[in-house]
C-alpha cells in the first residue's frame, strides 16, 4: 500500500528509484528446506560436535538454579536435621565442575558454529557467483550493476548471521524453553502448571505485537535500499553534477529523502522498543501467580522455601528465551527474504543455454555465415529482420548505418550474447548454438565502445586477453596497437596501478588497451566496435597497419562512424532498421551511387558548407 | 573516545534525548532491584516469619513495579532510538554533503564501494551505539553499582569475597578489545575486496563474457570469497576463546558465594533470605559480566566506523572558493575565456598540459584536437575548475577563475564530457538537470537542436521514459545526444563539447553543429573532437600533443602546411570519390526516418 503511494510522489521528484518487493509472503519452507541443504556436508563431521556442545551447555546452565536450590534446601537450611558444611561443598565442587564443562562447551561450539556457518555462506556465495557467470545479456540488460551486487554481498551476509549463530541459538532456546517447563512440572506441579498459563498469553502478544513491526521494518529497508541507489549513483555522476552546478539542489533533494527514512526510523524502532516491556509486563503476572499461590503451598506444607526460590529462579530464565524468539522469527522472516532474492538468481536460466553436451568448437577459419536472422531485443520490436551475411575466412567486413540500424546487434549474435529469434549464424558451417560459448568465444573476440578497466596493474589487464602470456607477449601487444609509449610514460610503466574510475587513463588509452588485450587473445574473428572512436586519426591509421599483419589471415568485423576506417574493408554492409541496404566494397557501392555514396558524400559536403 | 569526542557535534544538539533515554534507563535499573528485596522479604517476613498476610501486598508491589520497570524501559528505548535515528541522520546528510563538494582529485581515487560501504554500514554500526550500545554500557555500570551497593548494605565482607574475580575479568576484557580490533579491521577490508570483485565483475560483465572468462572470475571472486571466509573465521576463534572465559569468570563469584554465603548461613551469622536476596543480586554482577564481550565488540566497532566517517568528513577539498571570491552577473558575462601558460599535471604524473595559452573571445569556436592522453579533456576539467593549476592563469572576462565563486563560474559554462552519464529518472529530467525552471516546450527545444527528439519519441514513454543506471537500454549515440540536449537547454555562455559526438554519425553530427552553432551565436564554444569535420569550422583550431600546442590556426591554413592536422586529414580523407557534384539529392533523399 506504501508503495502505490511513493510511487505517485515519485512523479514529481528528481530521481526515480525502482522498489524492491516488499509484499508479505507466507512462509516459505520449501525455500528454508533448500537452504538448510546447504548444511548436509557437514551433518558428519561438525554437526554432531556443535549439537552435544550445545546440549551440554544447555543442559549444565539449566542445572546450575537446581543445584542451588539443592544446597539450600539440604546443607544451608534442611527441614530435618542440622545443616552441614561437607554437603555444602560437595555441592559447590559440582557446581564448578559443572561450570567448567560449560565453558570448554561453549568454546567449542562457538568455534565450530562459525566455521560451519561461514563455509556455508562461502558455499552460498560461490554458487550464487558462479550461477551468475552463466547468465546472459539479457539477464544484465534488465538489472543495474547495484542490485545484483547486492544479492552477492548483503543479501548473502543477511544469512550469514542466521547459520553462523541464529540456528544454533534458536536450538538452544528452544532446548532451554522445553527443559525448565518439564523440571517445573516435575518439581511441583500444581505450582508448575499455574505459572505456566502465562505462557500462551506471551505467545499472542508477541505473535500479533511481532508482526507489526516487521511490516514498519520493512518499509525502512525499502527507504534505506531507495538512499543506497541514490547515493551509489550520485557517485558515478558526480562529475555531471559539480558541472551543471547541482550539488545544492541534491543536498536539498536528499535531505528529503533522508527525513522519510529516519521517520521511518522512527516509526519502526518505537514500535520495536514496546515488545521487550510488554513481554516483561506479562511476565509479571507469573511472578504474581508464583508469590501468592507459592506462599500458599508452603503455608500448607505442599512445597519448601527452596522450591518457591528455584522457580522464582527458573521463571526468571524462561522469559529470555521467549524474547528472544520472538525477535528470532522476525530474523529469520529477514533472512528468508534475502534467501528468496538469492535463489530467485540462482534459478534464472541462461537465454543462450548450450547443449546438453556440447562439442568443442574446433579451430576455426573464421568463414562467417548469417541465414536468415530475425532477432528481437523486445518482443514485437523487431531489431534484424531476415538477415543475410557471408564472410569468407580471412575477408574484413565493414557495418555501416545510423543509430539502431542493427550493426551492434549483429556483433551481439555473432558472439553470441544472445540467440535469435530464427536463423542461425554458423561459424566453418558450424551452428554456434551446437558448440561450448568457451571455446566459441575464445576464437571470436570484440574490442568494444567502452573499454572496462579491471583495477590492478595495466599489465594485468592487458593479460585479461590470454591468462597464460608472458610480460614479454603483453608488452609486444601493447607495441603492436602503439599503447607501449604512453605506457612508458605512467610512473610505474606496466606496473602502474589503475582503477575502473579515475583520471590515469583516458578513454583513448584505455581503447589502446583494449586493443592490447583483444591482439593478445589471438582470436581467428576480430570484431571492433566503435573501437576507434575515441582514438586520433594517427594512432587509429598506425593500429591499422599493425592490424593488417595481424588480422592477415584472419575474419573481421569493422563498426565505425569515420569512414576513413573502413574504407579499405573487403566488404561494406550498409544496414538500415534491420535490412541490409547495400552489400559491395567501396569502390562497387561508390559505383552504385546509393546510400553509401551518399554518405561518403556528405562527409565532404559538411567540410565544405 | 576520542572518535566520539569528534562527532560530538552529531549528537551534542540531542543532549536532551540522551539524558532522558540515560536517565530513564537507571530508574528502570533501580526498580529492576525492588524483586529481590521483595524475593528478600517473602521468604524472611512472610514466609520464614510466618506473616502470610503480607503476601498479597508483596506480590502486586512486585507487579506495580515490573509496570513502572517496564514504561521506563520503553521510554528509553523510544528516546534512544530516537536519538540514533537523529544522529544517523545528521551524519548522513552531512557525509552527502561532503560528497558533493570533494574534488575531482578525490574521486579519481576514490572506489564506490568503499564510500557506500561508509555511507551504510559504518553508519548503522554508530547508529547502535550512541543510541542503544552507550547506555547499555552505561547502565551495565551501573547494574554492577547498584548490585554492588545493595550487596555491601546486607553484608559486605560477603560482597568483597563474591567480587574476588572481578580484576581478572577486566584485565581479560581489556585483552580481549586488543585482540578483536584488528581483526575486525581486517574483515572490513577483505569485505571490501570482495565488494570489489563483484562490482567490476557485473559492471565489466561484457568484457569477462566476450574473452569467456568466467572461470578466471569465479577462481578471482573465490580467493576473495576465502580470504573473507578465513578472516571471520579468525576473529570468530578470538571470541570463541575470550568469551567463555569471561563467561566463567563471572560465573565462579556464583560458585564463591555459595560456598562462603552457605558457611556463613550454617554459621548463623548471615540470615537465609539475605542468601537468596544476595543470590538474586548477583546476577546484577554476572550477567552484565556475561554481556562484556558483546559490548566490548559493539563499541569496538563503532568505534572503528565513526573512524571510518571521519576520514571523509576530514578529507581536504582541493578546490574550495576564494575567500573574497567574486560572484558574476549572469546578466554581464561575457564569456571571454583565456588561458595563459597553464600547465598542469594530474597527481603523481607527468605534466598533462604544459605552457598552454589559449584566447577564447565571445562568439569564437575553438577546436581542440590531438592524440590519446594529448591534454584535450584536460582543457574542459581545467576550465570548470575541476582542478587547480599548477601555473599560470586561467581567466574568464579577464577574472582569474580562482578569484571566482565556483557556482558562479560552473552555471556560466556547459560541458558535455566524453563519457556520458545519465541519472536514474525521466529522460526529462536528465535533461532538466542544469537549470531549475523549464518548460516542456523548452526541454524540446533543446532536444531537436540535438536532434534527440526524434528517437525520444519513438521510446514508448517518450520524454517521460525513465533511463536506469548509466543510461541503460539506449546506444552510445543517443545517450550523447541527452547529454547534449543537457547542455544546450543551460543556455550557457560557454559550451564545452568534449569529445561529446564520437558515437554519433557524421550525418546527425553535422546537423547537431548547426544547431548550436546558431544557439552559440556570440558566445564561446570547445569542441574537442577527431573527426576533422566536427572541427572544420573552428575559428581556431589547437593541435595538442603530449600536452603541448604543436599547431594552431584555421582549418584552411593548417590544411596548407605540412604537419599533424594535414596528415590527418588526408587519412580521413584519402580517395574522395571523383563525381562528387553530380549527387547532391541522394544523400538528402536517404536521410532515414529517424
Amino acid at each position: 500500500m506504501s508503495t502505490q503511494q511513493s510511487k505517485a510522489s515519485n512523479k514529481r521528484e528528481r530521481f526515480v528509484y525502482e522498489d524492491d518487493q516488499v509484499i508479505e509472503k507466507p512462509f516459505n519452507w520449501a525455500q528454508l528446506g533448500r537452504l538448510f541443504h546447504y548444511m548436509k556436508p557437514y551433518r558428519k563431521q561438525l554437526l554432531p560436535i556443535i549439537i552435544t556442545m550445545m546440549i551440554l551447555g544447555t543442559a549444565t546452565r539449566l542445572a546450575i538454579p537446581a543445584l542451588v536450590i539443592l544446597a539450600i534446601d539440604e546443607a544451608i537450611w534442611p527441614k530435618e536435621g542440622s545443616p552441614s558444611l561437607t554437603l555444602l561443598y560437595t555441592y559447590a565442587a559440582i557446581m564448578l565442575g559443572l561450570y567448567i564443562i560449560q565453558w570448554g562447551a561453549n568454546t567449542l561450539r562457538i568455534r565450530y558454529t562459525n566455521i560451519i556457518g561461514q563455509r556455508i555462506i562461502y558455499d552460498l556465495r560461490h554458487d550464487l557467483f558462479s550461477h551468475i557467470q552463466k547468465l546472459s545479456f539479457r539477464f544484465f540488460d534488465k538489472r543495474p550493476a547495484g542490485s545484483v551486487l547486492v544479492r552477492i554481498t548483503n543479501d548473502i551476509n543477511a544469512l550469514q548471521d542466521l547459520f553462523t549463530n541464529g540456528v544454533v541459538n534458536l536450538m538452544m532456546d528452544c532446548v532451554q524453553l522445553v527443559g525448565i517447563v518439564v523440571i517445573l512440572l516435575l518439581w511441583n506441579f500444581q505450582l508448575g502448571a499455574a505459572v505456566m498459563i502465562t505462557v500462551p498469553l506471551m505467545i499472542i502478544v508477541s505473535t500479533s505485537l511481532r508482526k507489526r513491526i516487521r511490516f514498519a521494518w520493512q518499509d525502512v529497508r525499502t527507504k534505506q535500499s531507495r538512499i543506497n541507489a541514490h547515493l551509489n549513483e550520485s557517485i558515478q555522476g558526480i562529475k555531471v553534477t559539480q558541472a551543471y552546478v547541482q550539488e545544492k539542489n541534491n543536498i536539498h533533494y536528499f535531505d528529503h529523502m533522508n527525513t522519510v527514512n529516519m521517520k521511518a526510523w522512527h516509526k519502526a524502532s518505537a514500535l520495536n522498543q514496546t515488545f521487550g516491556p510488554v513481554i516483561e509486563i506479562t511476565s509479571a503476572i507469573g511472578t504474581l501467580i508464583l508469590f501468592w499461590y507459592g506462599s500458599h503451598l508452603i503455608q500448607t506444607s505442599v512445597i519448601t522455601v527452596g522450591v518457591l526460590v528455584g522457580f522464582a529462579n527458573y521463571i526468571g530464565n524462561f522469559w529470555d528465551p521467549i524474547n528472544r524468539l520472538g525477535q528470532m522469527y522476525s530474523q529469520l522472516l529477514i533472512a528468508m527474504a534475502s534467501s528468496e532474492r538469492i535463489f530467485e538468481f540462482i534459478d534464472e536460466k541462461p537465454s543462450v543455454p548450450e547443449l546438453q553436451e556440447p562439442k568443442k568448437l574446433r579451430e576455426i577459419e573464421g568463414h562467417v555465415k548469417f541465414e536468415n536472422i530475425i532477432f528481437e531485443y523486445e518482443a514485437g520490436r523487431p531489431a534484424l529482420k531476415n538477415i543475410n551475411l557471408e564472410a569468407k575466412a580471412g575477408q574484413s567486413i565493414a557495418l555501416v548505418g545510423h543509430t539502431g540500424s542493427g550493426k551492434s546487434t549483429i556483433i551481439n549474435l555473432l558472439c553470441r550474447f544472445y540467440d535469435p529469434v530464427q536463423g542461425r549464424v554458423l561459424i566453418d558451417g558450424q551452428d554456434i548454438r551446437d558448440v561450448t560459448l568457451e571455446s566459441l568465444r575464445s576464437q571470436v573476440s570484440i574490442v568494444l565502445q567502452d573499454t572496462f578497466i579491471f583495477s590492478g596493474s595495466i599489465r594485468d589487464n592487458i593479460r585479461y586477453g590470454r591468462l597464460d602470456a608472458t610480460d614479454e607477449e603483453v608488452e609486444l601487444a601493447a607495441q603492436a596497437v602503439n599503447a607501449h609509449e604512453f605506457i612508458m610514460t605512467l610512473p610505474d610503466g606496466y606496473d602502474t596501478q589503475v582503477e575502473e574510475r579515475g583520471n590515469v587513463l583516458s578513454m583513448g588509452e584505455r581503447q589502446l588497451l583494449s586493443f592490447a588485450r583483444a591482439l593478445l587473445a589471438d582470436p581467428r574473428v576480430l570484431i571492433l566496435d566503435e573501437a576507434t572512436a575515441s582514438i586520433d586519426t594517427e594512432t587509429e591509421l598506425k593500429i591499422q597497419e599493425a592490424l593488417k599483419t595481424l588480422l592477415f589471415g584472419r575474419t573481421s568485423f569493422i563498426i565505425a562512424h569515420r569512414l576513413s576506417t573502413i574504407r579499405h574493408a573487403d566488404k561494406i554492409i550498409v544496414l538500415d532498421h534491420g535490412v541490409v541496404m547495400e552489400e559491395g566494397n567501396h569502390d562497387e557501392l561508390i559505383r552504385q551511387k546509393g546510400i553509401y555514396h551518399g554518405l561518403i558524400e556528405a562527409q565532404y559536403r559538411f567540410l565544405s558548407a | 573516545m576520542d572518535v566520539f569526542k569528534q562527532l560530538k557535534d552529531y549528537y551534542w544538539p540531542e543532549r536532551r534525548l540522551l539524558v532522558a533515554s540515560i536517565v530513564s534507563l537507571i530508574i528502570a535499573t533501580a526498580l529492576g532491584l525492588v524483586y529481590p528485596v521483595m524475593l528478600k522479604t517473602l521468604i524472611d517476613d512472610a514466609i520464614l516469619g510466618g506473616q502470610f498476610g503480607l503476601v498479597p501486598t508483596i506480590a502486586l508491589t512486585v507487579v506495580g513495579v515490573v509496570i513502572l520497570k517496564g514504561s521506563f524501559q520503553y521510554v528509553h528505548g523510544l528516546f534512544g532510538g530516537r536519538l540514533g535515528n537523529r544522529v544517523a541522520y545528521r551524519l548522513r546528510n552531512e557525509s552527502y554533503k561532503k560528497l558533493q563538494y570533494l574534488s575531482f582529485q578525490y574521486y579519481d581515487k576514490a572506489k564506490t564501494g568503499d564510500l557506500m560501504s561508509r555511507l551504510t554500514a559504518d553508519l548503522e554500526a554508530i547508529r547502535n551505539f550512541v543510541g542503544f550500545g552507550f547506555a547499555q554500557i552505561l547502565n551495565m555500570i551501573l547494574m554492577v553499582v547498584f548490585g554492588a551497593a545493595m550487596m555491601i548494605y546486607i553484608n559486605w565482607q560477603l560482597t568483597l569475597l563474591t567480587f574476588v574475580t572481578m580484576p581478572l575479568l577486566a584485565f581479560t576484557a581489556l585483552r580481549f578489545e586488543k585482540k578483536i580490533h584488528p581483526a575486525f579491521q581486517e574483515m572490513r577490508l577483505a569485505m571490501s575486496h570482495l565488494t570489489t570483485a563483484v562490482q567490476e565483475n557485473i559492471t565489466g560483465v561484457r568484457t569477462v563474457k566476450s574473452f569467456a572468462r568466467e572461470p578466471h572470475e569465479v577462481s578471482k571472486f573465490s580467493a576473495r570469497s576465502e580470504e573473507y571466509k578465513e578472516n571471520q573465521i579468525r576473529a570468530a576463534k578470538i571470541w570463541g576463546n575470550y568469551f567463555p572465559v569471561m563467561e566463567l569468570l563471572a560465573s565462579l563469584c556464583i560458585v564463591i558465594l555459595l560456598v562462603a554465603g552457605g558457611t556463613l548461613v550454617i554459621n548463623k551469622q548471615l540470615q537465609l533470605g539475605e542468601l537468596v536476596a544476595f543470590f538474586s543480586l548477583i546476577w546484577y554482577i554476572v550477567s552484565p559480566m556475561w554481556g562484556l564481550g558483546f559490548h566490548i565488540n559493539n563499541y569496538t566497532q563503532s568505534k572503528a566506523s565513526g573512524e571510518r566517517v571521519l576520514e571523509l568528513f576530514n578529507q581536504y577539498v582541493h578546490v574550495k572558493n576564494d575567500e573574497r571570491a567574486i560572484t558574476l552577473d549572469d546578466e554581464k558575462v561575457k564569456g571571454h575565456v583565456r588561458f595563459e601558460n597553464v600547465t598542469f599535471s594530474y597527481e603523481g604524473k607527468q605534466p598533462a598540459l604544459k605552457n598552454l595559452t589559449i584566447d577564447a573571445p565571445p562568439g569564437k569556436v575553438i577546436g581542440l584536437l590531438g592524440g590519446t592522453g594529448s591534454g584535450k579533456s584536460t582543457v574542459s576539467q581545467l576550465l570548470m575548475r575541476a582542478y587547480n593549476i599548477q601555473d599560470g592563469q586561467i581567466t574568464l572576462d579577464s577574472h582569474d577563475i580562482r578569484k571566482l565563486d565556483i557556482a558562479s563560474l560552473r552555471s556560466q559554462i556547459a560541458t558535455v564530457f566524453q563519457e556520458t552519464f545519465l541519472f536514474s529518472a525521466s529522460i526529462r529530467d536528465n535533461i532538466a538537470y542544469g537549470i531549475n525552471e523549464v518548460t516542456m516546450d523548452e526541454i524540446i527545444r533543446a532536444c531537436q537542436l540535438a536532434k534527440a527528439h526524434d528517437f525520444i519519441m519513438e521510446l514508448p514513454l517518450g520524454y517521460d521514459t525513465v533511463v536506469g543506471e548509466r543510461g541503460l537500454g539506449l546506444s552510445g549515440g543517443q545517450k550523447q545526444r541527452i547529454a547534449i540536449a543537457r547542455a544546450l537547454i543551460k543556455n550557457p555562455r560557454i559550451l564545452f563539447l568534449d569529445d561529446a559526438t564520437s558515437a554519433v554519425d557524421m550525418e546527425t553530427e553535422h546537423e547537431i553543429q548547426a544547431g548550436f552553432r546558431e544557439l552559440m551565436a556570440g558566445r564561446t564554444t570547445f569542441i574537442v573532437a577527431h573527426r576533422i569535420s566536427s572541427l572544420r569550422h573552428a575559428d581556431e583550431i589547437i593541435v595538442l600533443d603530449n600536452g603541448e600546442v604543436i599547431q594552431r590556426g584555421t582549418h584552411e591554413e593548417l590544411i596548407a602546411v605540412p604537419g599533424h592536422y594535414q596528415d590527418t586529414y588526408n587519412i580521413q580523407y584519402a580517395d574522395r570519390p571523383v563525381q562528387s557534384n553530380s549527387s547532391d539529392g541522394n544523400g538528402k533523399e536517404r536521410r532515414v526516418a529517424h
